[in-house]
């Protein structure tokens, strides 16, 4: 039988992290990305961007992301599309943190003092100008503790799409496992991985949180 | 023809009527005070004249420009008349200069070098020129007061809207920013006041307006409304301020 050193059970599974990396910043980037343009809808003028925003928010924070991921995989294959299993990860995780970061958003835009918007409409500003120059700068720097928070619920996200197929930290973990019969240090490595990816993200949301509260100056 | 002209107007939120018929007609250069028990509708005239709250009833027009509903109405009448608030509302992400600065480029798109130079001006004028680089949360209440009449007055408005200007600050900061508004009145700025402050009210302005449950209950040159009250609500009201 062959023996296998930690370093051989490392190296794999740090390679495999690579993987875990990339998709955590595909879904993180696009899923900004699409929320951005969600959060367009969901804040302007027009009733049926709203609904349709609020639907969509209602349904990816409303069902599992293993639902999601199951039905992004084996539900577009029933119609005869197949999907290989990096592109239903990225895409059922790109639409699951969009939902949650267009609302994420929506509150720091709400959050910004009514009397803001008073002051810019009675200078003569659009609804456009008042967003781009008094509204969206304010909410902007409230969001940002908020939304590096929320990368590592995107991290921890990423682990479930071992499920479907895709090879990364967890699936990984898996794979060694079944070759090492050694779990505990297969899992003991891929828990301290994970650490390693999410503990700066939310220390770092933790000091940016302080930092704007305790200057609360926003320059 | 009159400066603002407040024709019949009615508002109403929900089932409350809040203004039941206001006619106010107020020349330029005149500064006018409105005074009145809270919730008699004060606020909401104001903002009415300002396009902040729309009318159920009635016209408002200041200088030929319409209150309508529409963007294009409402900058016009806006850039007619400006407005200063209670909490002051300064964007805080921005200094005081770029406060000023900033409706000048957005709304009339003017150069950023002339737009910063009417800004110094104006912060002169109220006597805050040495602050132009200072955040809102550097300067006091009735710095960042001033800073907001500083900035309505960079737009070049035919009238100023005032909402209880200094109930929100602490008292020894409250002649600041009167002084500035009597230098305002004194170079013929046409004013219309929300005030608890009767005495600058009998001092500075042309005519007080005592509204009472959305209507204009009385009104005259101070003289006669804060020293001939004709009506008993009047009277009462009066009666419970400080000394006048
Ligand atoms: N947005 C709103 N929705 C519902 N009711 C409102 C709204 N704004 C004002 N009101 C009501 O209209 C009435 C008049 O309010 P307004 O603020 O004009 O009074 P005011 O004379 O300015 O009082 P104060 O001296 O307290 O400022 C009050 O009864 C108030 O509750
Ligand atoms: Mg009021």
């Amino acid at each position: 039988m062959m023996t296998f050193t930690l370093w051989d059970i490392l190296r794999n599974l740090l390679l495999a992290a690579r993987w875990t990396v990339v998709l955590s910043l595909v879904s993180f980037i696009g899923g900004g990305l699409l929320g951005m343009a969600l959060l367009y809808l969901r804040i302007g003028k027009a009733r049926a961007g709203r609904m349709f925003v609020l639907g969509y928010v209602e349904l990816f924070q409303g069902t599992p992301l293993l639902m999601q991921l199951f039905l992004a995989f084996f539900g577009l294959g029933l119609f005869g599309i197949d999907v290989p299993a990096w592109l239903a990860a990225g895409l059922a995780l790109i639409l699951w943190t969009a939902a949650f970061l267009v609302e994420i958003w929506r509150g720091c835009v709400e959050s910004v003092a009514r009397g803001q918007w008073e002051a810019s409409a009675s200078l003569g500003m659009g609804y456009v100008q008042q967003m781009r120059y008094v509204i969206l700068p304010q909410a902007v720097r409230v969001a940002v503790p908020p939304t590096v928070g929320f990368s590592v619920q995107v991290v921890k996200g990423t682990a479930l799409t071992s499920i479907i197929g895709f090879v990364e930290l967890s699936k990984a973990g898996t794979v060694v496992t079944n070759a090492t019969f050694e779990p505990f240090t297969v899992y003991g490595l891929v828990a301290l991985i994970y650490f390693a990816l999410c503990w700066p993200l939310s220390k770092s949301s933790q000091i940016l949180e302080r930092k704007l509260n305790v200057a609360h100056r926003n320059h | 023809m009159s400066l603002i002209a407040i024709t019949e107007v009615k508002k109403r939120f929900g089932d409350v009527e809040v203004l039941k018929g206001i006619n106010l007609d107020v020349e330029r250069g005149e500064v006018v005070a409105i005074i009145g028990k809270s919730g008699s509708g004060k606020s909401t005239l104001l903002r009415c004249v300002n396009g902040l709250e729309m009318i159920d009833d009635g016209s408002i027009m200041v200088a030929g420009a319409q209150l309508i509903n529409d963007d294009l109405h409402l900058k016009a009448l806006r850039l007619k008349v400006g407005m200063i608030f209670q909490q002051f509302n300064l964007f805080p992400h921005l200094s005081a200069g770029r406060n000023v600065m900033l409706s000048q480029m957005v709304v009339k798109k003017t150069p950023a070098g002339e737009a910063e130079a009417m800004a110094r001006r104006m912060l002169e004028r109220v006597g805050l020129g040495h602050k132009f680089d200072a955040y809102p949360d550097q300067l006091s209440g009735g710095q960042q007061q001033r800073v907001a009449i500083a900035r309505a007055l960079s737009m070049q408005p035919m009238a100023l809207l005032c909402d209880e200007i200094t109930s929100a600050l602490d008292p020894e900061l409250v002649n600041e920013v009167l002084a500035v508004v009597k230098e305002l009145a004194a170079d013929g700025m046409t004013l219309m006041m929300v005030t608890h402050e009767m005495r600058f009210a009998r001092e500075v302005c042309d005519r007080v307006v005592f509204m009472h449950q959305g209507r204009v209950h009385e009104i005259g040159p101070p003289e006669e409304v804060f020293g001939n009250p004709r009506t008993p609500e009047l009277r009462q009201f009066l009666g419970a301020q400080l000394v006048v």
